[in-house]
């Protein structure tokens, strides 16, 4: 099932290693339960997706982002990699191949922005624009960076993880002197 | 009994337009006011649309000037200011919803009309969003399934699914074969009765009310199935991390055949009542026609791309639970219009019913929960007589069960499109992060191209070909 998909010069990665050193892409692959991730810099984001786009990932099916702040445990990075505080994440099809494929690059908490895959996939339009929306990551070259689900007035992103759940107070449950007694 | 039916559809068509007029009327104030909108200085409130290198997908998309990017706010402000594209400016910005009958919930779409032509829309989402991405953050692995059911609370099993295998694959964990069978007849079963609900909104919104109530009818008969196994008619928590809740109640053989054998006759019925209808046929056929090229660059998947001619179905191209295991067709489309979509979803419910038949046929015997003691809650007889049992209860269901550290994207094929569900753990009791890929979501997106140079009226047999669920775009 990999050897399509490679197109580096080095051998085709294995399923089997955890953390493999292969490149694929120009980028570092890991694994992750079977599945294969590539970790390409955040600089060469658009370069890597078209190089992908070329080689018949025919669907970027997913764009989303993960805040690393209070990670409790060892990131799974291949070694190289050095981490950072966001993480976007994206997932490509190909239909020909029957294949998944995860891309993640790291994006550092001082310059929240990548590049926007949007020329390359336009799919990806909503999906930069919830990102962006809910976890602060700007998507440069993207046509329509605005909220989408939040209110256009909203401040702050509500899934980094500095943003508290906060509570609304409920109107009619305040308490009386009869409440629990 | 169809053929009485008929003479209220096309009553019903100039219904449509009515609604129609009457929105355009209402908005019409706000376009004598100076709402007009642009031809000349396209309305991009967020910078120039990219270069197309032609190295991407965009040069896919011939229509994609029918985005319209103007924001809410400008939107809003434009009532007081003048015509842009000058007095005689004939162009209209319409508000569509979000309280609005054939908007399946609160989509509103934001029109941008020269008469009854819709030049541009944007789709504004968001009124259902309550952060339930956020919330699995902070229930644990067990209770994710309760969150995850609300979001395309037309098809619920599927969420559940799709947050329960994603999971197991973090866990490492072998659902017993029971399991497996128990949530595929679920799941198929649903996916009859989801599509029975797109064809009766659907209908309604073209003018088919007939249809309406036939589709509420049939899909109700399903939904007291899944009220016999899981409790509820909606939301059910049934498929869970490990397993399914419960086992399948005495009898379900019986009541799942039955049923299986009501349907087929009501889908002749469907056939009489709109498939060969011409009224039926003039409404949907070459409407919102989209190609395959616009399909896979905009993302779209289900019904919408399988509309255009690409045989893509997860359940056979990527099989999970048991599907390489039966035998099923996966429909496809050669128009990519409204009423391919309506075709594929109709049949789609012809080959539920045939896996349905052999999932009933085949269902294994054994456990319908994983042995596992660790994330399993133990049965309640054990409880009484070992102390390992009842502890292992109270910490599965006060601290949850804690799954290794990782990163998964598990994908579904849900009647909608691919669901996927990317899940990572930091070794934690709960989720650090959970993310729904959803497809209505992102489906949305090709709404303005197939509305681009049609009518108003076909503006919403697209939105019900579409078949979106608010609750799983805006989760």
């Amino acid at each position: 099932m990999t050897d399509a998909a490679t197109e580096s010069d080095t051998e085709a990665p294995e399923p089997e290693p955890e953390v493999s050193k292969d490149l694929a892409y120009g980028a570092l692959v890991s694994w992750s339960r079977g599945q294969r991730v590539i970790h390409p810099s955040r600089e060469d984001w658009l370069a890597t997706a078209k190089t992908l786009l070329a080689d018949g990932w025919n669907m970027c099916v997913d764009v989303t982002g993960v805040d690393y702040l209070s990670y409790n445990a060892e990131r799974d990075l291949p070694p190289g990699i050095e981490p950072e505080r966001f993480e976007v994440v994206a997932t490509f099809v190909s239909h020909s191949r029957r294949e998944r494929l995860r891309a993640r690059a790291q994006v550092p908490e001082s310059d929240p922005s990548i590049e926007s895959l949007y020329v390359v996939y336009p799919g990806t339009d909503f999906l930069e624009r919830e990102v962006y929306d809910l976890m602060g990551i700007a998507f440069v070259g993207h046509p329509d960076l605005s909220r989408i689900l939040m209110p256009e007035t909203w401040e702050g992103h509500p899934l980094r993880k500095d943003f508290g759940i906060g509570a609304i107070p409920v109107q009619f449950k305040a308490p009386s002197a009869n409440t629990h007694r | 009994m169809t053929v009485t039916e008929d003479p209220a559809s096309p009553e019903q068509h100039t219904g449509d337009d009515t609604t129609a007029a009457d929105s355009a009327a209402a908005a019409s104030e706000m376009a004598a006011a100076g709402a007009g909108s642009t031809d000349t200085t396209p309305a991009t409130d967020f910078g120039p649309e990219p270069e197309d290198d032609g190295s991407g997908q965009l040069h896919l998309l011939p229509r994609r000037s029918a985005v319209l990017r103007m924001s809410e706010v400008r939107a809003a402000a434009m009532i007081d200011g003048p015509p842009i594209g000058g007095e005689n400016d004939q162009t209209m910005l319409v508000n569509m919803g979000p309280v609005h009958p054939s908007t399946h919930g609160v989509l509103r779409l934001m029109l941008e009309l020269d008469g009854e032509t819709v030049l541009r829309s944007k789709p504004i989402i968001g009124y259902l969003h309550t952060g339930m991405e956020k919330t699995a953050e902070s229930l644990t692995f067990l209770q994710g399934p309760t969150n995850v059911t609300r979001m395309d609370y037309a098809s619920p099993f599927f969420n559940e699914l799709v947050f329960s295998m994603a999971t197991e694959q973090l866990l490492g964990l072998e659902v017993p074969p029971r399991a497996v069978w128990i949530r595929m007849l679920m799941c198929e079963l649903n996916r009859i009765s989801s599509h029975l609900l797109s064809m009766a909104t659907g209908g309604m919104d073209i003018g088919a009310v007939s249809m309406m109530i036939y589709g509420w009818r049939e899909r109700e008969v399903v939904l007291r199935f899944f009220q016999k196994v899981t409790g509820l008619r909606m939301n059910h928590n049934y498929i869970r991390p490990g397993g399914v809740a419960a086992d399948l109640p005495d009898g379900w053989r019986r009541d799942v055949l039955d049923l299986m054998d009501l349907l087929p006759p009501r889908l002749e019925e469907y056939d009489i009542l709109m498939t060969g209808q011409p009224i039926w046929r003039d409404r949907l056929q070459g409407v919102g026609v989209i190609s395959q090229a616009e399909a896979i660059a905009l993302s779209a998947t289900g019904p919408i791309l399988r509309s255009t001619g690409i045989s893509w179905d997860l359940r056979r191209d990527m099989p999970y639970l048991a599907y390489d295991e039966v035998d099923f067709d996966v429909l496809v489309g050669s128009y990519g219009d409204a009423f391919d979509r309506y075709a594929i979803r109709l049949n789609e419910i012809r080959e539920s019913i045939r896996i349905v038949r052999q999932i009933v046929e085949r269902m294994p015997s054994g456990d319908y929960r994983s042995p596992d003691t660790k994330v399993t809650p133990p049965p309640r007889a054990r409880i009484d007589e070992s102390m390992e049992a009842l502890i292992h209860h109270f910490k599965i269901f006060t601290e949850g069960f804690k799954v290794p550290e990782g990163e998964v994207y598990v994908a579904v094929e849900s009647p909608r499109g691919e669901l996927g569900c990317y899940l990572v753990s930091d070794g934690g009791p709960k989720p650090y992060r959970m993310h729904i890929r959803g497809p209505s979501f992102v489906n949305l997106q090709t709404m303005p191209h197939m509305m681009s140079e049609g009518f108003l009226a076909d503006a919403v047999a697209v939105i019900a070909s579409v078949d979106p669920v608010l609750g799983e775009v805006d989760r």
